[in-house]
């Protein structure tokens, strides 16, 4: 029999469906390869050893009995700290979340359990998914598997490390600024943040609500739409979340591989200066695949790019500001023990709870939204949001999917990028724009650089968008085999 | 935009935040840094465009009004910190 742990989360699920695995033995041989890397990697906040293996004998029995048949039914699958989950601790790598246990799960764990996923534990992440390295995580940072000195990207570095270093077969994270799909380029694995409102947020610990998405992280394109299949559609607990037209049909049964006629935008502003040539070169290739398949591929210009830096991080910040003024030390979580009063009560939680970029982000948000400053910077950003919407919608009159790098670089040494928070809002360049207007968009681990670490390449599409978007990675992936190459035997080998 | 020390001082009052001597001459190096940047937006020509807040036309999102259960008190008041096995328990607010 084949290695479990080198399996695909779909081969997996066949393997179960035939009898040629358990659940059970899915699952434990999952739990032994976080037991015997985890110490290295730390992408795990929260290990859920004997739930999971429960959850597996009740799946189990489950699939033998007919009860349940998808395609990921009895598959283990980790899920980023931010995300809900019933009596299991919920950290969002913060102190002042202290061990807080929610008392409901999120609506997209409630929809994998239905489908019969087990979930294996929590994963780590930068504190309240603010940060670009998984380095400001209350529980010390993640490591990148392809080289223990990098960071594996943020703010889903745990579920990016997690499926790279063999410690996951697949994990959900959430994407506010690229927080799934630059960690998936830094740790050479695919990841996916739907179109906004595709996903309920129900559950989804908000940093910013106009722009969170939870989505998949997983070892190639055709686990992700599985796992979409299972977590996307109306829910009434989430306002956000929209009626799918084709809500019954399946993302995974829609990927044909064929790319005939996709008509290819590649912006030229993404691949000038301060973009690595490696990575230039590596998302070029890309293009060159699709169009050997019959794409059409076109350049085109991204005039407001310059924008969407200051424009996300007024967005971003100002509703942080709002979201986490919950954090107060009276409800859940972390109690500061000494204050005066209710006030200082307050003050002193806040200041001892929360970590420095956390911080910094709520007085970035509470100045862009503070009287005197709304107008320049708050409403400024609103308007410019409405502005490169616009100019997506127009460039997806005529064009399928645009494609370009994920990040201008590959993942940077540990350390590095917290001294200079500036450069590291910058590095976010390509990834924030589909979460202004809201767009769907992937990355696909498409290369390397020459010291070995993995390059990604972003797909994007208009909102709802989905199917080309997948379609495209999925046809790309047929071809190639960046996204089979394994970080663990590279390490072995070095 | 220039800042200074007191609008430093001053967001961290609004925020719930206590900043150090030290702590907020950093805050202000580094806030002044990002927002000298962010004001490369005033660059932008948004005269007439109207603020977007949401990408989908959503209004007013309503559902039915149905007696449903609600969560079980005591598991809600398990999660603060200090509680009583009624209600969460917080310094004297009104004297």
């Amino acid at each position: 029999m084949r290695d479990i742990l080198k399996m695909t989360a779909i081969e997996v699920g066949e393997a179960i469906r035939k009898g040629e695995i358990t659940s059970v033995e899915a699952t434990s041989a999952l739990l032994d390869a976080i037991e015997a890397a985890d110490s290295e990697i730390n992408a795990y906040i929260t290990v859920c050893r004997e739930a999971a293996l429960e959850q597996a004998k009740k799946v189990q029995k489950l699939i033998e009995s007919g009860e349940l048949s998808g395609p990921l039914a009895g598959v283990p699958i980790a899920i980023k700290d931010n995300i809900c989950t019933k009596g299991v601790k919920t950290s969002c790598a913060s102190k002042i979340l202290g061990d807080f246990k929610p008392p409901y799960d999120a609506t997209v764990i409630t929809r994998l359990e239905e489908a019969g996923m087990v979930v294996v534990g929590k994963l780590n992440m930068d504190e309240f998914a603010m940060g670009s390295t998984t380095e400001t995580s209350f529980y010390g940072a993640t490591k990148n598997p392809w080289d223990k000195n990098k960071v594996p990207g943020g703010s889903s570095g745990g579920a990016a490390a997690a499926v790279a270093a063999g410690e996951a077969f697949c994990a959900l994270g959430s994407d506010t600024g690229g927080s799934i799909r630059q960690p998936a380029s830094y740790c050479g694995v695919t990841g996916f943040k739907p179109t906004y409102g595709t996903v309920s947020r129900y559950g989804l610990i908000a940093y910013a609500s106009s722009l969170d998405q939870i989505g998949p992280v997983a070892r190639d394109v055709r686990d992700c739409a599985a796992i979409m299949d299972i977590i996307k559609g109306k829910d009434c607990m989430d306002g956000t979340s929209i009626e799918l037209e084709e809500q019954n049909e399946s993302y995974l049964q829609m990927l044909s591989g064929d790319v005939s006629k996709l008509r290819v935008a590649l912006p030229k502003e993404c691949f000038g200066e301060g973009v690595d040539d490696e990575v230039r070169s590596s998302v070029l290739l890309m293009a060159e695949e699709l169009k050997k398949q019959g794409a059409e591929v076109t350049e085109i210009s991204l005039p407001f790019i310059k924008y969407v830096i200051p424009t996300y991080y007024i967005m971003a910040t100002a509703e942080a500001s709002s979201n986490l003024s919950r954090f107060d030390g009276v409800k859940y979580g972390f109690r500061a023990t000494e204050y005066d009063g209710l006030r200082d009560l307050y003050e002193a939680t806040r200041s001892e709870g929360f970590g420095e970029e956390v911080k910094k982000r709520i007085l970035l948000g509470t100045f862009v939204l503070s009287s005197g400053y709304y107008d320049a910077y708050y409403k400024k950003a609103l308007q410019v949001k409405s502005i490169i919407k616009e100019q997506f919608d127009s460039i997806f009159e005529q064009y399928d999917v645009i494609i370009c790098p994920t990040a201008p670089a590959t993942a940077p040494t540990i350390g590095e990028s917290l001294s200079d928070s500036l450069k590291m809002y910058l590095s976010d360049i390509f990834t924030v724009s589909p979460n202004i207007a809201g767009l769907p968009a992937l990355s696909v681990p498409c290369g390397f650089d020459r010291s070995g670490m993995p390059i990604g390449a972003q797909i994007i599409g208009p909102r709802l968008g989905e199917r080309n978007v997948l379609g495209a990675g999925y046809a790309y992936q047929q071809v190639t085999d960046f996204h089979k190459r394994n970080a663990a035997e590279r390490s072995e080998t070095k | 935009m220039k800042i200074t020390k007191e609008t430093v001082s001053y967001v961290a009052e609004l925020s719930r935040i206590k900043l150090g001597e030290e702590q907020t001459e950093r805050m202000l190096g580094e806030l002044s840094e990002i927002i000298d940047y962010m004001d490369i937006l005033s660059g932008v020509d948004t005269e007439g465009v109207e603020p977007l807040s949401h990408v989908f036309s959503i209004n007013n999102v309503v559902r039915e009004d149905e007696v449903k259960p609600s969560y079980n008190r005591t598991i809600l008041i398990e999660n603060a910190p200090e509680h009583t096995e009624q209600s969460v328990v917080v310094p004297k607010t009104v004297e």
